[in-house]
């Protein structure tokens, strides 16, 4: 029996939360009283067609995309067939890495044109789309793995740098990965790019081989998986701080070659307690901003799953 | 599609995704599941993949009426403990949850919440006679310093980890490893940690310890000395000499006070190391991980020549450690040199009984952390009447519903072993330091009484109403219930 979607504000009497199927949003918008209240309801309202649209082409957005692939028609759809077709070329991929950024950024783009908003976040489940008036910020709170209460870091976002997407995958993440990273956050200009990047990274932070590695074809875990037959990660044992190295390695060019493409800003990439950092120029940060990345602070938003019923750790 | 999956493979309605699901795995959503062929619903998604690996049994968190009542421990009695709640750090504001609830009759207040620590650490007790490293030594872990040997107490050897010099007096990666191995040693996970001039040791709470890569079985089940005196009896008749070493007090029968009692013969042996009394020598070998702590794995390198004024040809000499895990039986050839022999059936009863007295080997974590003015103001607007409360036991200690043992004089100091309380109850944030769930309770009146913040008492059926990720968990069956009201002269 289908349930229905839930619209409901958490305790906290400030943050909007969405939830329907294997969505889950959890949005806050500062503004005017009455611009949060508009805000708000266009997002309930854009919400509740999403999952639909997206499922009636659903076979289609678990196909693997190559330069000429049909289109999908829904305009979530289609965000995310832009988002991955420029990694298409080289790994295998499918329209379904970039879901949950593409949600974000509809639903955002939603209430940002119903109204007017000093800042507004939409986080579906660690992928989160920006918006930022003049002069605005956020600070957020970059989770290392998402099984922990672990905090490494946060950042600031702020409007003069054109990040207004972070996305983080993983093995220990939702969805399936093919690489062993525990985390890669991403950050780049769109929610929806984000979440290409960070499956193309995390997938590309491998020991191909590695005996203490376990993997399973995606399709004996989640039949409709889109990976199909796919080796998807499930178990990642003690590695030395070579093999570490080594992936880590691996996973960094492949985000230095996204962001010489322009991808991507910058990307942390973490493995067994090992980070990577991939940065942005500095030129693209402003002033203000130039603390950059792994800069200690109080977190508005997290980089994974956040919370629904009550603040999470840290 | 058309491919056919089998049969316990279940298809979930309950979206458009319609997601295939494996026996034993969770939707798309991660909060609809197949468990045993039925689609269930999980809430918090965590729960199946926990309950998988623990073996213990899946509570299905159903939301139909009736099937559960919310609570997070199951029965008539619900306690909301502080892990997960959240914590007011940096501001001074009320704490996540200030619960109320009526027990026998008694308005109660649980105030929960999460406390960060970065003054705190972990005593560790490792059950072990081997030589783990000198005194006041740094115990490392990934090279740095977490920690250092402290004293050696009966059968066991403390040491002491964290602390707010390592945490954050030090360098950055110093208090970065000190704070994640705190946080595996309390979440109870194995961690490997080096001590200068020492052993390499792997520990997790209520483990086994692992020195140089030997798991330790068993406490010895004393020192040499007595041993001697609990198994001379056994011994006397069947053997003329027994040596048990141990690296404190290597006792010996035929001079110690229990064999004389006996009349066991003078044999002549003679050993290294300093006498204490007679039978009983400190200092035959240096310490180390071989027999019975000391660095020897030959006993005959701790015996000088027999006297030949006493010794006689085939005299019988048994040799063994406190543990009963090593041993050997000579007997003096002609010219009074041991040959090691079979050990003789009539003695092996008594070497299994040294080691069916040891109690098993572990390791004990005690997570020690000191409650602060920022944690306390979430509690009352007067942080000392707290403690002071604490003191007079008007307010109960618990970390995640598990008894802490508060520290007498200043402050909240307490103490809990990690094991009776909740798996995985830690975290950390990278200042470094701990978040650690810690909870206070007392009467509604008392806490009126010292300042609490009253307005921000919720019922505890409200807070189970919310009930997204709450996690229901059984309360551990040694652990006293921490909402029973205190009754005089209890001890918490």
């Amino acid at each position: 029996m289908r349930d229905p979607a839930l619209i409901r504000m958490l305790p906290d009497g400030r943050r909007l939360h969405l939830h329907d199927g294997p969505i889950d949003l959890i949005i806050q918008a500062d503004g005017s009283r009455e611009n949060i209240a508009a805000a708000y309801e266009a997002a309930a309202r854009r919400f509740v067609l999403i999952l639909d649209e997206l499922c009636s082409e659903l076979p289609l957005l678990r196909s693997q995309v190559c330069k000429d692939s049909a289109r999908p028609q829904g305009v979530t759809a289609q965000r995310m067939f832009r988002a991955v077709l420029p990694h298409a070329a080289c790994c295998f991929i499918t329209p379904m890495a970039a879901v949950a950024g593409s949600v974000a950024e509809e639903v955002l783009s939603a209430m940002t044109s119903a109204t007017v908003l000093e800042r507004a976040y939409v986080n579906n489940g660690g992928d989160i789309a920006l918006h930022l008036g003049n002069a605005q910020g956020y600070t957020i709170g970059m989770v290392e793995r998402p099984d922990r209460a672990s905090l490494f870091g946060s950042l600031e976002i702020c409007a003069s740098n054109p990040v207004r997407g972070i996305a983080t995958s993983g093995w220990r993440g939702r969805s399936f990965s093919l690489g062993i990273a525990d985390a890669v956050s991403v950050l780049a200009e769109t929610a929806t790019a984000a979440d290409a990047a960070a499956t193309v990274i995390a997938n590309a932070v491998d020991l191909p081989g590695h005996p203490a590695i376990t993997r399973l074809p995606a399709r004996e875990i989640s039949p409709d998986s889109d990976l199909g037959d796919l080796l998807v990660t499930r178990d990642v044992g003690r590695l030395t701080l070579r093999e570490i190295s080594a992936a880590l390695d691996s996973g960094a060019r492949m985000a230095e070659s996204l962001r010489n493409h322009g991808l991507i800003h910058s990307a942390a990439l973490h493995l067994q307690r090992q980070t990577r950092v991939v940065h942005a120029s500095t030129e693209l940060f402003s002033s203000s901003c130039r603390a950059g990345l792994l800069r200690r602070g109080a977190p508005e938003i997290y980089s994974q799953l956040e919370s629904t019923g009550r603040t999470t750790h840290a | 599609m058309t491919d056919v999956f089998p049969p316990d493979t279940v298809r979930c309605d309950a979206c458009p995704v319609l997601c295939y699901i494996k026996r034993g795995h969770a939707g798309a959503c991660d909060r609809y599941a197949n468990v045993e062929g039925q689609l269930v619903r999980v809430d918090p998604h965590i729960l199946l993949d926990r309950a998988k690996s623990q073996g213990t049994p899946l509570v299905p968190f159903l939301e139909r009426e009736g099937d559960w009542d919310g609570k997070i421990m199951q029965g008539q009695d619900t306690f909301v403990t502080a892990i997960g709640a959240g914590t007011t750090y940096p501001d001074y504001k009320p704490a996540p949850f200030i619960v109320s609830s009526e027990v026998q009759g008694v308005d109660m207040v649980t105030v929960v919440t999460e406390g960060i620590f970065s003054y705190c650490g972990v005593k560790l007790k490792i059950d072990t006679d081997r030589h783990l490293g000198p005194e006041r030594n740094f115990v490392r872990a990934q090279g740095e310093p977490v920690g250092h040997v402290t004293t050696a107490e009966y059968g066991s050897q403390m040491l002491s980890l964290g602390g707010v010099r390592h945490l954050t007096g030090g360098t950055k990666g110093e208090g970065r490893v000190t704070c994640e191995t705190l946080l595996d040693l309390c979440n109870g996970k194995e961690v490997e940690l080096t001590i200068d001039e020492g052993a390499s040791i792997r520990v997790a709470a209520g483990q086994p310890p692992v020195v140089n890569g030997q798991r330790e079985e068993r406490m010895r089940v004393g020192c040499g000395s007595a041993t001697i005196g609990m198994f001379a009896k056994q011994w006397f008749g069947k053997v003329d000499d027994v040596v048990v070493v141990d690296d404190h007090i290597t006792g010996i029968l035929s001079e110690h006070q229990a064999g004389k009692l006996l009349g066991v013969r003078e044999t002549g042996i003679a050993i290294h190391g300093r006498r204490s009394t007679p039978g009983r020598y400190f200092q035959v070998a240096e310490p180390g991980t071989g027999w019975g702590g000391t660095n020897i794995s030959d006993p005959l390198k701790i015996l000088k020549p027999f006297k030949a004024k006493f010794a006689w040809p085939h005299l019988r000499l048994l040799m063994v450690s406190t543990t009963g895990e090593q041993y050997a039986y000579y007997e003096l050839d002609d010219s009074l040199r041991p040959v090691e022999k079979e050990l003789p059936e009539s003695l092996k009863e008594s070497v299994f009984r040294i080691r069916e007295n040891c109690e098993p080997a572990l390791t004990t974590v005690l997570f020690m952390g000191g409650a602060g003015g920022s944690l306390r103001a979430g509690v009352t607007e007067n942080p000392v009447r707290l403690t002071e409360s604490v003191k007079r036991r008007l307010t109960r200690v618990t970390c995640g519903g598990a008894p802490a043992y508060i520290w007498p004089g200043g402050g909240i100091t307490f103490m809990v072993d990690v094991t009776r309380m909740p798996e995985n109850a830690f975290g950390y944030v990278p200042t470094p330091a701990l978040v650690a769930p810690i909870e206070f309770t007392l009467k509604k009146d008392d806490y009126a009484l010292l300042g609490g913040h009253v307005n921000y008492v919720r019922p505890l059926g409200e807070v189970l109403a919310e009930k997204e990720r709450q996690r229901q968990v059984t309360s551990l069956p040694h652990n006293p219930w921490p909402l029973k009201p205190f009754e005089s002269g209890e001890e918490s």
